[in-house]
């Protein structure tokens, strides 16, 4: 199949469909409508449903039904949005359904702006909702990693029986670049829990209440073994150059992109740098962490587009070992790669130019 | 060349994303890496538009460009706006039919093109864009005349082919006026 | 030798052997067993999915012997259109009362009913927050007193009773829309009629039905179990009248 010019919102439709999703619910909102507005063109033609929901409440809810009833399903969103999701997928983790949201995240806090942002980490990676839960957080860098990791966000879905997030931002949402779709078929399991009525069985209950305290209690602690694996086999991340790097940089989605631009000039200037770009931010990439050495890492210069969170975890993972410094532009202002070079510079106690 | 960039801009309804779009897509027909963003929001109801177009042999770093290598420029708020932002070295290739003022900086290589003439001249006036993209193609010759052809008839088939020929027109306009 | 019986009366196949959590005297467990039979009669049981709400009822899954889902607190007649939707052949339901419905999911009743979503809203009107410790509802009467309108609800303050039936009636998708009540015998036989309906038209693909049943709360209002259904009989139906508010042409005076 060749590469075709697509726009990310559109590919991240399409990447959707092609893992067997039939099914969308969602609400409009700056920056992410191209999504909505492709599956409500694109599912009428294979045979799916797209409802426009009332509110993000109401999609979300609609998506709990729906997964319960075993059947693949998504929403996107942008942070306002996803805010008012939270509930919906508290009770979708706390009722272990396999369920696909995608964020492409704007400055907040509030209705903040449109522009792109990464502020949205803390929420995504801490849960989100109430209670003691996670949901897997992917963070594609590209229009074609977008493509791959919607696809394995319903595999994953599916693996853990628990809501898997895609985090983008209005650039990954608006920018065109060349994707190629892979060739695979859905890989659809049997959901025997479903609520497709019981004919032949027993009822199935899909529910998150469980008033008895030590019920609930082991049904935490049978999340918790969940995450745990998580941890085990899914996390992704993707490193560059860390060989004999005495700076790292680490940063995900659109700002790992500008530090691959800043780390060229970078190495024009004789410095040797690295980067570890986290591609599922829940589970976090901590082994890669911790496995940089103290006596070659000068320092790890973490980068985003807020005013510091995925850093905290970067500093967690590296226990003191190594110095944790901050770069980060919000409110929709993307880092340039010259404000990178000039971060990394001044922290080397090298001259920077004006 | 490892990796460059070209700013389209002028107003909402001038084609500029189309121009950058078309731009993006011959880059890809050469087997290039290329990113396409558009500015988006408010902005783009009525007011300026612009988009960024990266082509690069190796991966595409920021899609995000202060400083684009070229710039096109339809309307004289985008002038004012990207002629500083720009490397030296670049084209700037500027719609002099509705651009009162020449480049200032003496770092940038200036090309004037007069735009919405030519497009009316050609009964096009909406080709103007693509009048504009074949004189920067021709210009800069950041990929070749042909791979833009091969994209105009990409982009304009089916329901939109009946735009093709006047675009190709305008195409071919745009890059003799240089 | 054997001797021929006759079963005149059993629990329905839809209903589990379970005893419930209500308190002495709550009609649930009589709403329970008509929409249990409207299921049973229409052989529904084996296809249907019931969506529980928050409040007295959210337990519902455990009496019913079918599919289930719990919603979170109003948000039922959205999970149901994510189950119809994904599952068409379903045949689904929700169970909410006032609070759930008229209150915090008054966005979702509404969305739901206008988008013709082919699913069947049983709605438990006893005017009051029973789980929750008689709180004031939407639909508490004016001047009735509960733990957080101890001096009587004032419609100066906090306006109107809501007569949900009336206003969902008003959309154009909904086909069946009526008000019934659970207080003698003869409106109980009414209100299985009403639940037969509306599970009949689900299952011909019709579209919306909505039930609503006026119900009593003796631990709420503070009366006994008889009081408790003669005060509703009085008060209720002056103020939510009876009826049936949409009902397909074809259905006996239907009127559209």
């Amino acid at each position: 199949m060749t590469r075709v010019l697509m726009k990310g919102a559109e590919a991240v439709g399409e990447a959707a469909i092609k893992a067997g999703c039939r099914h969308f619910f969602g609400y409009p909102i700056t920056p992410q409508n191209e999504i909505p507005e492709y599956m409500s063109r694109r599912l009428p033609q294979v045979g799916g449903t797209y409802v426009q929901g009332e509110s993000e409440v109401a999609s979300i809810n609609m998506l709990f039904g729906c997964a319960g009833a075993g059947v693949r399903v998504m929403t996107s969103s942008s942070s306002p949005g996803i805010s008012l999701m939270q509930e919906g997928i508290s009770y979708i983790a706390g009722a272990e359904l396999p369920v696909v949201v995608i964020n492409m995240v704007r400055g907040g806090p509030g209705l903040g702006g449109i522009q792109p942002a990464q502020s949205d980490y803390f929420q995504a990676t801490r849960g989100g909702g109430h209670g003691d839960y996670y949901t897997m957080v992917l963070a594609p860098s590209t229009v074609q990693e977008a493509v791959e990791l919607v696809m394995d966000a319903f595999d994953l879905a599916d693996k853990y029986r628990n809501p898997v997030l895609v985090l983008g931002d209005g650039i990954i949402g608006q920018m065109m670049e060349p994707v190629e779709f892979p060739e695979r078929e859905p890989a659809l399991v049997d959901k025997p829990w479903a609520t497709t009525g019981c004919k032949g069985r027993e009822p199935n209950i899909v529910k998150s209440l469980l008033l008895d305290p030590y019920e609930l209690e082991e049904h935490n602690r049978k999340l918790q073994q969940k995450y745990e694996r998580m941890k085990r086999e899914d996390v992704r991340v993707e490193t560059v150059d860390l060989d004999g790097a005495e700076v790292v940089l680490c940063a995900y989605g659109t700002t790992s992109r500008v530090c691959r631009t800043a780390m060229e000039r970078l190495r024009e200037k004789g410095v040797k740098v690295g980067l570890v770009r986290p591609i599922t931010l829940f589970p976090f990439p901590e082994k890669t962490i911790q496995s940089l050495d103290p006596k070659k890492v000068k320092f790890i210069l973490t980068v985003e587009m807020s005013l510091g969170q995925m850093v905290q975890d970067v500093k967690l993972y590296t226990e003191g070992r190594i110095p944790v410094h901050f770069f980060g532009r919000t409110g929709g202002v993307v880092p340039t790669p010259q404000e990178v070079v000039r971060e990394v510079l001044k922290r080397l106690g090298k001259e920077v130019e004006k | 060349m490892t990796s460059t960039s070209v700013i389209f801009a002028g107003f909402g309804g001038q084609g500029v994303l189309m121009a950058g779009k078309l731009l993006a897509e011959a880059g890809l027909l050469e087997g290039k890496n290329v990113a396409w963003i558009p500015s988006y929001g408010p902005e783009m109801r009525g007011g300026t538009a612009n988009c960024t177009v990266v082509l690069s042999d190796e991966i595409v770093g920021s899609p995000i460009v202060p400083d684009p290598d070229h710039i096109v420029v339809l309307n004289r708020p985008s002038l004012d706006k990207f002629e500083p932002a720009m490397k030296p070295g670049g084209h700037c290739v500027v719609n002099s039919a509705l651009i009162d003022r020449k480049v200032e900086r003496t770092d940038i290589l200036p090309t004037y093109v007069e735009g919405n003439t030519i497009a009316t001249e050609i009964e096009n006036p909406r080709g103007l864009n693509i009048v504009m993209l074949g004189a920067f193609v021709k210009k800069s010759g950041l990929v070749s005349l042909d791979s833009v052809k091969e994209a105009l008839h990409h982009v304009f088939s089916g329901a939109k082919e009946r735009f093709y020929e006047g675009n190709l027109k305008a195409l071919e306009k745009g890059a003799e006026a240089v | 030798m054997s001797v021929p019986v006759e079963v005149i009366f059993k629990r329905p196949e839809a209903l589990r052997d379970r005893p419930t959590h209500y308190c002495p005297g709550c009609p649930h467990g009589i709403a329970h067993r008509l929409v249990a039979e409207a299921l049973d009669d229409l052989g529904l049981r084996e296809r249907a999915v019931g969506v529980a709400p928050v409040g007295c009822s959210v337990l519902a899954y455990n009496y019913f012997n079918c599919d289930f889902q719990e919603a979170a607190h109003g948000r039922a007649p959205a999970l149901a259109t994510g189950i119809k939707r994904g599952r068409p052949d379903t045949i689904v339901f929700t169970y909410q009362g006032d609070g759930d419905l008229a209150s915090i999911g008054m966005a979702e009743i509404i969305h739901a009913a206008n988008r013709g979503e082919k699913i069947t809203v049983v709605f438990i009107n006893n005017a009051i927050y029973g789980m929750t410790g008689g709180q004031m509802a939407p639909t508490t009467l004016v001047g009735q007193k509960t733990t957080t309108s101890p001096y009587g609800r004032d419609p100066e303050q906090i306006g109107w009773p809501i007569r949900m039936a009336e206003l969902l009636s008003t959309l154009v998708a909904p086909v069946y829309v009526t008000r019934q009540a659970l207080y003698t015998p003869q409106l109980v036989r009414k209100a299985r009629k009403a639940l037969h309906t509306a599970f009949r038209l689900q299952a011909e693909g019709k579209g919306f039905t909505f039930v609503e049943l006026l119900s009593s709360c003796p631990t709420g209002w503070g009366m006994t179990p008889v009081e408790a259904l003669e005060w509703g009989k009085e008060k209720m139906m002056a103020y939510f009248p009876l009826g049936e508010f949409k009902k397909p042409e074809a259905e006996e005076g239907g009127k559209k």
